[in-house]
């Protein structure tokens, strides 16, 4: 596991978590056929809350992640995203997506779109956002990524930590309230997972409310006001990141932490 | 470059090397000829024995071509002609090309009326350009699709109100999409957009644009569709399937991906029926069983009937390459426009698609190619497009035998065709390439 701290110093006075509920999760189960991925997931996100979600691969913490914007299916239980239920209601199923960006382990950049038009093209067409105004939005987000001379390019013509910036400015144009992100620096190399890490930081210091799926417990303990660690489905243990790695509590998250911190 | 220092193990590069020129001796034909012709003794050999196959054929045939005879008037004479020149392997009779040409291209289309099936011919340059090149003004794009409703006007002749009413059907489908979308409910509207059309064109529009033809005429002289013939009827067959198969073909691909039961048991079905039914049998349906189905006394247009068998055939094919195109895009493109909120057709039209017909340009194009072949079987249903016309031009006592310069010119017609399609379709993978 790669281990790369951001250099930045962080001012935590700015994240400030308020009292408002972002997302609540009551006893939600998730089987893929007859294999129990998720099972009695609770869990509760105030608003402006940074969650980094660790485990060992196959625990169901994407999973859990993408329950959350109903790229997979739930079939017990309730998640509630921004007040609005999750049901198979289509209409709210997009009134959250709208309101809930993503990014992915491998971008998923629209490759025959340039960089402006994967960025406008939700403001556009999801939005109704006038084609002006959301090239100006996104010429702002591209700038915050630090990339507004990539504009013009198409994806392929991009590094891959560019193109993950990319994709988080893509998400940050739909002026989402809640930020997913499914293992974002997974796919990169190590020299470009600074920049990406450096981005989100960022985006958390403008209390931006984040669930973070990634072994980068560099930035976990930076950034986090909350590590959750799963196994087998479950949640095994959470805390403050400070607890959390200095003290781990169950000897699963022990075993967990020895591994990835002890090489 | 004394950037290392070679007297230490240790190495340390102080200057970066700059990018250079490729050596010059890596470019120039002597050197492509070196590379791809005589690159080792076998290639060298295999380079000979090409020329010298070329060689033998061209030598055969080209004088065969252009020594033919293009002014006798019959077989006999022309072969009289031909041998007088004393070549070892005769030469060819292109006179029959020169006699029948226009038979070939209009077959019995009234002579005087030639002008109306050229003007078509153009106008159909002129409605295509937009759609094969992006960069002409969009607006071109409306005459497009004005264009078959016209088309069908100049061809087959009569009131102009026939087309003008058919296209009412559409406009009336939109208004009442409109109107009930914003009270009743998108559900509501799509119904509507389909009943008050369908209506309209089985009630209505025969008796309206009787009426309105009774009062101001605006008619040409009509031409009935058994005197089409010809490389007119093919291109008329061709690229009316060629433009209805792709939109029905990429419904067909949804509808078999889809969640919805029914809808997908329905595409599946087609689908495979189609798929494996030979071509043939449609056409013999189409030209003979399908009067049984309909009401005695209603008369359902042979060209048209055609037409819509191979479309119906060739959107089959259509719906399974583009279904391969769909399965080859990642997951992920599907996961990130859902992620962002746009829905089913939005994301299918802004993302999946156009990324999957890209991916299977050349299978579309392979199908199109297909299609546009395939016309010729209904010279066996006895229509007379070119090759149905050879029968009547062999049967002519003048040109009794002749089989090379008449198959071979209507070959070489729809290779131009062919071989244009997939020219076309090599230049938009090119344009449409975004990486590296």
């Amino acid at each position: 596991m790669s281990q790369i701290a951001t250099d930045r110093e962080i001012d935590r006075s700015k994240m400030a978590v308020s009292d408002e509920i972002a997302i609540q999760i009551n006893k939600m189960n998730k089987w893929y056929g007859a294999f129990h991925v998720l099972r009695d997931i609770d869990m509760t996100v105030q608003r402006g809350e940074r969650i980094v979600i660790a485990g060992p691969s196959g625990s169901g913490k994407s999973t859990l992640i993408r329950c959350i914007n109903r790229l997979e299916e739930h079939q017990k239980g309730d998640i509630i995203v921004d007040g609005i239920e999750l049901t198979s209601d289509l209409k709210n199923i997009d009134k959250i997506r709208r309101e809930v960006g993503m990014c992915f382990q491998h971008f998923n950049l629209f490759p025959h779109l340039t960089i402006l038009e994967n960025c406008t093209l939700a403001p556009m067409w999801v939005r109704k956002t006038p084609k002006k105004e959301a090239e100006e939005i996104a010429m702002h987000f591209l700038e915050k990524v630090k990339i507004p001379e990539q504009a013009d390019k198409y994806p392929g013509q991009l590094s891959g930590g560019q193109q993950q910036r990319v994709a988080i400015a893509r998400s940050l144009c739909m002026k989402p309230r809640i930020m997913l992100f499914d293992e974002p620096t997974s796919a990169l190399d190590p020299e470009m997972i600074k920049e990406v890490l450096d981005t989100m930081v960022e985006l958390a210091e403008e209390g931006m409310t984040m669930l973070c799926v990634t072994h980068e417990m560099g930035f976990a303990k930076q950034v986090a006001n909350r590590v959750i660690f799963m196994d087998a489905g479950q949640i095994v243990e959470q805390n403050e990141p400070e607890e959390f790695f200095n003290n781990p509590k169950s000897e699963r998250t022990k075993l967990f932490l020895s591994q990835i911190l002890g090489h | 470059m004394s950037d290392t220092h070679a007297q230490t193990v240790a190495y340390v590069r102080d200057t970066m090397l700059p990018e250079q020129a490729p050596p010059t001796t890596a470019a120039g034909p002597v050197r492509w000829m070196r590379d791809n012709l005589f690159s080792s003794v076998l290639n060298t050999v295999l380079t000979l024995l090409s020329v010298y196959f070329l060689w033998v054929v061209l030598s055969l045939v080209l004088p065969w071509v252009w020594y033919g005879s293009w002014t006798a008037s019959s077989l006999k004479e022309c072969r009289e002609v031909v041998a007088d020149l004393g070549l070892a392997h005769g030469a060819a009779c292109w006179s029959v090309i020169a006699e029948r040409y226009l038979q070939l291209i209009y077959g019995f289309y009234p002579a005087e009326l030639y002008w109306r099936a050229n003007v078509t011919f153009v106008l159909m340059l002129v409605a295509l350009a937009p759609v094969l090149y992006p960069n002409l003004p969009r607006k071109m794009l409306w005459f497009s699709v004005l264009y078959p409703f016209l088309a069908f006007w100049l061809l087959w002749g009569g009131t102009l109100w026939t087309p003008i009413v058919a296209v009412a059907g559409f406009v009336l489908a939109y208004v009442a999409f409109e109107v009930l979308y914003r009270v009743a409910g998108s559900l509501v509207g799509v119904i509507a957009a389909i009943l008050v059309p369908v209506i309209w064109w089985l009630l209505l529009a025969a008796p309206v644009a009787n009426g309105l033809a009774s009062v101001i005429p605006l008619a040409i002289e009509p031409v009935e569709s058994a005197k089409f013939g010809g490389f007119m009827l093919s291109i008329i067959i061709g690229v009316t399937g060629i433009a209805l198969s792709l939109p029905i073909g990429i419904l067909l691909a949804l509808g078999r991906q889809s969640d919805l039961m029914i809808v997908k048991a329905i595409c599946v079905g087609f689908i495979e029926f189609i798929r494996g039914v030979p071509l043939i049998t449609l056409l013999f349906v189409a030209s003979t069983l399908l009067n049984y189905f309909l009401p005695p006394g209603t008369t359902f247009d042979i060209i048209l009937r055609v037409i819509i068998m191979v479309t119906l055939f060739a959107s089959a094919y259509m719906a399974e390459v583009v279904r391969g195109g769909l399965a080859a895009l990642p997951t992920g493109q599907y996961e990130a426009a859902d992620a962002l909120g746009l829905d089913y057709w939005k994301a299918t039209r802004l993302i999946t698609m156009p990324q999957a017909l890209k991916i299977s340009i050349p299978g579309i194009v392979s199908t199109f190619i297909g299609l546009f072949k395939d016309t010729t079987l209904v010279s066996i249903i006895g229509l007379l497009d070119p090759i149905g016309l050879t029968a009547n031009i062999r049967a002519d006592a003048n040109w009794n035998g002749i089989v090379w310069e008449l198959y071979g010119f209507i070959a070489l017609m729809f290779f131009i065709f062919c071989f244009g399609m997939s020219r076309y379709s090599m230049y938009l993978e090119r344009k449409l390439k975004t990486g590296h």
